[in-house]
């Protein structure tokens, strides 16, 4: 097993109460191994992403979390029950918002409301109340009457969210909450997640491949092939990319390659049309670059290494490569159509 | 904000009482069935656009085949009019029309449960703290009632077939409807349970259900058939309701002995009413218990 390449290991020791915790959690399918021992532990009250490309092993292990899927090995507990042995009890506590659209477009925001509160056991008395709160809190309360077919794929997504936090869960699991919603949608998005963890104290656990959105989680997985390759905060994760990235285009990579590691014994690495190395002091190595390089350069650039450049160099290759798959984009289509049937 | 102000720590399932658990799994039954009667509700035209078929076949049937097979029709093999009475086709395959009425919409009805796992509802009602038998048993009861509800609504064409319906045979045949509406919603459930796309739609349509419609004596009596097709008929579970709707339908205009004369024989015996009602709703019973069974089955 390849041990995470990071100072935070994922393990429960330094982390008190942890409400979700994995321990060598693994799933096959036939002779995929999809899940390869995947070990984390996620504080209460914190936003855990898991970043990584499709088919890293996101969904699937989040299904696990879940219990709509049966671990092949290893064992989870998600707040304080095991999801082979307690799956009731554990679901009982979690609330999922789903990659995929999962209501029912033919009934109104309030009747799929209602039809959550009934199923999660919302005691009568506290159903209508608290389902005009959830509508209020993701602004939808003057279309709670229409059908859910006239609503727009990120109402849709609002009122999913609204949906999965009716039963005051514990954990909100969230599967790519913001895939294919456009930029201001997906920051409001955001602005009712944080204030959800404010108000609520709920625990957020969602998986991305949106570089982006991983910055705003308290802490990042990085998951690649089935496995967690990296674990802490952005800062952390960053910090494991020394220095700066300087960024170059030039008119003939593999010879400028070649002379990066010959003259300055620098490791390159190629990305979308360009070469990556990592520095010390861009700002002072780019002058030299540009003089000693004999390929003609035709841009160069050096910032501070985001997520990106921490993908790229624990994987080898860059997230946003396998970005849009076609479900992918199908998923996306389905949103921005609003999903019509 | 007035919502989610705390994490709210429940009990246990293990030590919440019988009685409160029962009251969950009744819950979740009926906001299931909730649901679908909704569904129905909704969509008002699909329940005027499913008349359409049974009403070809009534008015297509009746008025073609019954003036080849001439006026006064008798199933009794066609061997002159049984107990001096005889029938016009018309109202021969009126009740039949009614059961296939019941027998599409109790089964679509439940098979809209590969619908939901294609569109991803089924996953919200998966993934809750519910016992996955009382969804199993919601869709059953949900397809069932909207398939009752469905053969009920034929009813109204009584007076233009001209079988005469007293109240005390409408209601005996709304629980003829509803037990045979429950046995296909079960064999709905438990086929849809297994389908995990709408590819095999078809497939149950063309080799399941057309079949079942056709050797139920729906469209022709079931004596003096040929053996082979006499012992399919047999074993088709739609048989067990068709011939009670139709005993019940014609029992009031028509005599007793003549009506006698229509039933389904089993080794020459008349089955009675009763005993073929319970036939259905052991099937249903089984099928629900397959139903439930793979509902359970987690991945």
């Amino acid at each position: 097993m390849n041990a995470p390449t990071t100072a935070t290991r994922p393990s429960s020791a330094g982390i008190d109460d942890p409400v979700i915790e994995a321990v060598g959690l693994t799933r096959r399918f036939g002779a995929l191994e999809a899940v390869r021992g995947v070990d984390l532990a996620v504080r209460r009250g914190e936003i855990f992403g898991f970043l990584g490309p499709n088919g890293a092993g996101k969904t699937t292990t989040i299904n696990m979390l879940c219990t709509l899927l049966r671990p092949t090995a290893g064992r989870a507990t998600v707040a304080g029950f095991d999801v082979e042995a307690e799956p009731d009890e554990v679901r009982a506590r979690i609330g999922l918002v789903f990659q995929d659209p999962s209501l029912d477009a033919q009934l109104t925001a309030r009747e799929n409301l209602f039809f959550h509160a009934v199923i999660y056991g919302v005691p009568r008395r506290e159903r209508s109340e608290r389902i005009q709160a959830a509508l209020e809190m993701v602004e939808l309360a003057d279309r709670a009457d229409d059908p859910v077919s006239t609503f727009s794929g990120g109402m849709r997504r609002r009122l999913e969210i609204a949906r999965g936090m009716l039963h005051t869960p514990e954990v909100l699991f969230l599967d790519e909450p913001t895939i294919g919603l456009d930029p201001q949608t997906r920051r409001h998005v955001w602005g009712y997640l944080r204030r959800l963890r404010a108000e609520a104290g709920v625990t957020l656990f969602m998986t991305t491949h949106y570089m982006d959105e991983a910055e705003e989680c308290d802490r990042i997985a990085i998951i690649d092939g089935g496995r967690i390759v990296a674990l802490g905060t952005p800062a952390e994760l960053k910090s494991l990319v020394g220095g700066d990235v300087v960024e170059l285009r030039t008119e003939d990579d593999a010879t400028a390659a070649i002379q990066l590691r010959e003259r300055f014994g620098l490791e390159a690495r190629a990305d979308g049309g360009a070469l990556r190395v990592e520095v010390s002091d861009g700002a002072a190595i780019i002058p030299r670059l540009v003089r000693e390089l004999t390929v003609p350069v035709v841009a160069v650039a050096a910032h501070r290494p985001s997520l990106d450049d921490v993908f790229l160099k624990l994987t080898g290759h860059a997230i946003r490569d396998e970005a849009a798959s076609a479900t992918d984009r199908m998923r996306m289509m389905h949103r921005a159509w609003g999903g019509r049937r | 904000m007035t919502t989610n102000e705390a994490i709210r720590v429940r009990p246990t399932s293990a030590g919440r009482s019988l009685s409160s658990r029962a009251a969950g799994f009744g819950r979740a039954v009926a906001v299931v069935w909730y649901r679908d009667l909704l569904r129905f509700w909704r969509d008002r035209a699909r329940i005027v656009g499913s008349l359409a078929q049974p009403l070809l076949f009534l008015v297509v049937f009746g008025a073609g085949l019954g003036s080849s097979i001439g006026g006064a029709f008798s199933p009794g093999g066609g061997a002159g009019p049984a107990g001096g009475a005889g029938i016009g086709y018309t109202e021969f395959v009126y009740p039949g029309v009614i059961g296939m009425a019941v027998l599409f919409s109790a089964v679509f009805g439940a098979m809209s449960i590969v619908w939901d796992r294609e569109f991803g509802f089924l996953k919200e009602i998966l993934v809750a703290p519910i016992d996955r038998t009382a969804v199993a048993v919601g869709k059953t009861l949900g397809g069932a009632t909207q398939a009752m509800l469905q053969g009920l609504l034929l009813l109204v064409l009584a007076p233009l077939v001209g079988v005469e319906l007293g109240l005390g045979t409408v209601v005996a045949l709304a629980v003829a409807l509803f037990i045979l509406a429950f046995a296909l919603s079960a064999m709905g459930v438990a086929i849809a349970s297994r389908m995990t796309t709408m590819q095999g739609f078809q497939i149950v349509m063309n080799f399941l259900l057309m079949p079942m419609f056709f050797l139920s004596g729906s469209l022709f009596p079931l004596r003096g058939v040929p053996d082979w097709m006499a012992v399919l008929s047999r074993i088709d579970p739609v048989t067990y309701g068709m011939d009670p709707l139709r005993r019940i339908a014609l029992g009031e205009s028509l005599p007793a002995p003549f009506v006698e004369s229509l039933g389904v024989t089993v080794f020459d015996q008349v089955l009675p009413v009763g005993l073929e009602l319970g036939i259905l709703v052991v099937f249903g019973f089984v099928m629900l218990g397959v139903g439930a069974a793979s509902f359970r089955r987690r991945d």
